[in-house]
């Protein structure tokens, strides 16, 4: 690489630096618009299922941190009747060792990340706020069925204007508004 | 015979003398003052975009269509905030410090020729008021590092002071070269005689001049007084709400007074064919400022003795050598076509800095402890 | 006449837009002339060797992903690599070009990170920061469609890797390494002949091949002074020997080569990719392991080549679930010793400058 002294190699920069005026920019208007997630994405929620769970404690017993509190009583058909099954999503981080070490797939990650609450307490999910519902569903990290069902991720090695992607737009002035005044 | 006067003289014929000569500087001053702080927030707002777009995103575009409130929202916040002196600070000095930086912008746009006969005062030594003026700021800045009582703000002083007063030289000097060319140190003299703009009559002049006034400007690559990762926000580190806008405001002033003054002295200031004179104005000091915001957005900043050595031993003997020539050149071939000195003047620019390109070396600073 | 000068200590403090992490300098200063340097370590203290010793062996996986978050993978295949060292586990042929390809992946998007930050250091405002940050996207969103995550991966396992990829990752990964050495020149074109840049990082901080190696220096810090030396050459680990790549050596040790050492090191891992996917075969990905595992008595050293240096885990086991000493050796704080004898003589600004030409990272340093 020849070094030369007058000047030339910011010019290059700086040209390189004008070519990219031209190019189209990669932002997304959050909250407006948002990329779809991975299928397999560990996101920050768990998702149970009550009538899987048998009450093993298999995943308390993967998790790194001892977030998962299980509680249950012998029932009447030999097995174990659930009371409590409270995680503490403030602590746990959604490393997913318990998902992959339930024998039952009564458990797995959610796709929402989006779970911050305003009180520490809030965090500490029981069973019932634990359970699937339409703003808690399960992503396919150890789940292949599941994952089988998800739409495909939204990828930035594919995203131009031609496949879909943002549009072209001088100095910024954007097609799509943002929350304007 | 600019258009203030002519509505003094007229004002003269009905009103008493005084309030003939009192209505019409009111009037001036509030106009270039309207016209400085509306151009300093469009320019908060073009440059922040149009360094976003340099960076392959969107600036800001969330307050008001494409963004346009946000030099109003970030004014607001920084009136609202508390304004905290140090305890051990020299109270008195860090009160005077942003004044003295942020008046003397004001000041430079008295002379400022926005058109054909709007200028507020006509001065016969325009542009040696500008530079005389212009040099008080460094005085600001040095109050500012060393009355915070901050290691940090010291290390921005003395390099403030190392860099204001290198930088002064070559850009007189280049102003010099300007002034023999045309004539005259009135600003509106230097427009008019510009038949062909001094940019391509005096191409090292231009280099020269803008190079130092990007130094004077404190801007990138000659932006270590406010090096934002080696010492933390630099002389203004101890100071927040009003005073803090004063130094942000008086940055973007600065950065509007010497895109002025170099569309006057090297663009050709309001001279164009078809639109207003005043558009041609706003379109040149708008890519001048570009320009500088091109600069910024792709070039590392220099080290302090770098930075001298630049000023002292690159910049300075150029500039003494195209003043130089410059007057040779007036004062042996004054009937010539221009158009045969443009020629000379590229020619001798590419190779003076050719020559002293070679004075440039890598590796030294090191210094034994 | 000599004129009575007085130096003065500046506290470069824990917070500070560019100390990469909670690090703290006391630098002793002559004017703008750097005398002394004394480091503090420790704001990032987790107690991660101590957190090790009461987890099982798979259960520490998740702590040592957050040893050098910029570059997860390499630490979690050093430690499965120095677990199965321990226990005597052999893995599929399909496990090992699939952690070759994620920690060669890893490295380029550490790289990309360290660089972006190298020349933001410098002063160019964001904009090689944001240049680089472009492809670390694509980068973070292959590995977020393979395990989840785009941080803290956890992916790899004793005994292979947790999950094959799926059939939209090699497309993807294909035509990531088809236009990234483009990029790489475009990098090479906005800094790497810039005046400014040269002026600043050339000569600057030199670091003696002698100094380099009496230090125990190691990565790019060591391969920019002379040295040839490369854990993936020197001691192959994994299969890095059946990979035609180079190992880049710089001239003189200065913080220019080490940046230079850094960009020629991106080219080599997309070298790497290529013959990588190339030759990928099928099977399965993970042995038969069981979950809880013990392994026998003894102790073991393993270690591999992270983008910041050699990263090197020490377990001592008695053959219950949980090791019984858990020990990290991380590159970068025996890099870091280097730093006093580079930086004294020279100025604050280089200062900052070969601080972030050494590439730290504060989890690590701390743990």
């Amino acid at each position: 690489m020849r070094f030369e002294r007058y000047g030339i190699g910011i010019a290059k920069g700086m040209a390189l630096t004008f070519r990219h005026l031209f190019r189209p920019p990669i932002t997304l208007q959050y909250p407006e618009e948002k990329l779809v997630v991975s299928r397999r994405i560990r996101g920050n929620e768990l998702v149970w299922y009550l009538d899987r769970c048998t009450g093993c404690a298999s995943c308390a017993k993967a998790c790194p941190q001892g977030n998962i509190e299980i509680v249950t009583h012998v029932g009447n058909r030999n097995n174990y009747v659930v009371d409590k099954f409270e995680v503490d999503c403030g602590r746990c981080m959604f490393c997913g060792l318990c998902v992959e070490a339930c024998p039952y797939d009564a458990l797995a990650m959610g796709r929402s990340y989006e779970r911050s609450q305003y009180r520490r307490n809030d965090v500490i999910l029981n069973k019932e706020q634990l359970q699937q519902s339409d703003i808690r569903q399960p992503s396919g990290y150890a789940r292949p069925l599941i994952e089988a069902s998800l739409p495909k991720q939204s990828l930035l090695v594919y995203w131009n204007r031609k496949e879909g992607g943002q549009k072209l737009s001088w100095l910024g002035l954007s097609k799509k508004r943002g929350r304007g005044v | 015979m600019t258009i203030l006067e002519q509505f003094r003289l007229w004002l003269g014929g009905i009103w008493p003398d005084w309030a003939a000569y009192l209505v019409p500087g009111i009037v001036g001053i509030v106009l270039v003052l309207a016209f400085v702080v509306v151009s300093v927030i469009v320019f908060i707002w073009f440059e922040r975009r149009l360094l976003g777009r340099f960076q392959i995103r969107l600036g800001p575009n969330r307050l008001g269509p494409e963004g346009i409130f946000q030099p109003i929202a970030t004014a607001l916040k920084i009136l609202l905030k508390e304004d905290i002196v140090p305890a051990k600070a020299d109270k008195v000095i860090h009160w005077l410090a942003p004044v003295i930086v942020f008046v003397p912008v004001l000041m430079i746009f008295a002379v400022v020729p926005l058109g054909q006969r709007a200028i507020l005062t006509d001065l016969n030594v325009g542009i040696v008021y500008v530079v005389a003026v212009s040099s008080i700021s460094a005085v600001g800045i040095y109050m500012a590092g060393w009355a915070s009582n901050n290691k940090y703000a010291l290390i921005a002083a003395f390099r403030t002071v190392a860099q204001m007063v290198s930088y002064e030289l070559p850009v007189v000097l280049a102003i010099l070269g300007v002034v023999l060319m045309a004539g005259s140190l009135s600003m509106t003299q230097i427009v008019e005689s510009q038949s062909i703009p001094f940019l391509v009559l005096q191409p090292l002049g231009f280099v020269i001049f803008f190079l130092g006034t990007v130094a004077e400007m404190n801007r990138s690559p000659f932006d270590l007084l406010e090096a934002d990762s080696e010492i933390v926000a630099g002389y203004h580190i101890e100071y927040s709400g009003m005073k803090f806008a004063m130094f942000y405001l008086g940055e973007y002033g600065h950065a509007l007074a010497y895109s002025c003054i170099i569309t006057t002295l090297f663009l050709a200031g309001w001279q164009g064919p078809f639109l207003p004179p005043i558009i041609w104005f706003l379109i040149k000091v708008f890519a001048v400022f570009s320009v500088i915001v091109w600069m910024r957005a792709t070039l590392p900043r220099l080290r302090v003795d770098q930075l001298m050595s630049f000023a002292w031993k690159g910049l300075l003997p150029m500039a003494i050598i195209n003043l130089f020539i410059i007057a040779a050149e007036m004062l042996w071939l004054p009937e010539i076509s221009l158009w045969i000195l443009v020629v000379i003047n590229i020619v001798s620019a590419g190779v003076l800095v050719l020559l002293w390109s070679r004075l440039f070396s890598l590796g030294g600073g090191r210094v034994e402890v | 006449m000599v004129i009575k000068t007085e130096p003065f200590i500046l506290n470069i403090g824990p917070q500070h837009p560019s100390t990469h992490g909670v690090f703290r300098m006391r630098v002793t200063l002559d004017g703008e002339v750097v005398v002394d340097i004394e480091p503090v370590i420790g704001y990032l203290h987790r107690g991660i060797e101590k957190m090790g010793e009461n987890r099982t062996y798979t259960q520490i996986i998740p702590l040592t992903d957050r040893l050098d978050y910029l570059a997860s993978l390499t630490n979690n295949l050093a430690y499965v690599l120095a677990v199965e060292k321990l226990a005597g586990i052999t893995i599929p042929e399909r496990a090992e070009y699939l952690r070759i390809i994620m920690a060669e992946a890893m490295r380029i998007s550490s790289h990309l990170m360290a660089v972006g930050f190298f020349l933001n250091d410098l002063g160019a405002m964001m904009t090689p920061v944001l240049y680089m940050w472009r492809e670390r996207e694509k980068l973070l969103d292959l590995f977020e469609m393979v395990c989840g995550q785009r941080l803290t991966y956890n992916y790899m396992r004793i005994g292979g890797v947790s999950h094959d990829i799926p059939e939209e990752f090699l497309p993807a990964l294909k035509k990531f390494v088809a236009e990234m050495p483009g990029f790489i020149d475009e990098y090479d074109q906005l800094l790497s002949q810039n005046e400014i840049v040269l002026a600043r990082t050339k000569g600057v901080s030199i670091l003696p091949r002698d100094t380099a190696i009496n230090t125990a220096a190691s990565g790019p810090v060591l391969r920019a002074s002379g040295v040839k030396w490369d854990l993936r050459k020197a001691d192959p680990y994994s299969i890095y020997d059946r990979f035609d790549f180079e190992v880049p050596v710089g001239k003189v040790g200065d913080n220019y080569d080490r940046y230079w050492v850094r960009m020629q090191e991106m080219r080599q891992s997309v070298r790497i990719l290529e013959q990588a996917i190339a030759q990928l075969p099928s099977g399965v990905v993970w042995a038969d392991v069981p979950q809880l595992l013990h392994p026998p008595v003894g102790e073991v050293y393993g270690h591999i080549e992270s983008p910041r240096g050699e990263l090197g885990f020490f377990l001592i086991s008695d053959n219950s679930i949980a090791p019984y000493r858990f020990h990290i050796r991380p590159p970068t704080l025996i890099n870091l010793t280097a730093l006093k004898d580079m930086v004294v003589g020279w100025k604050v600004a280089d200062l900052i400058i070969t601080f972030g030409s050494i590439d730290v990272v504060l989890g690590e340093i701390d743990r």
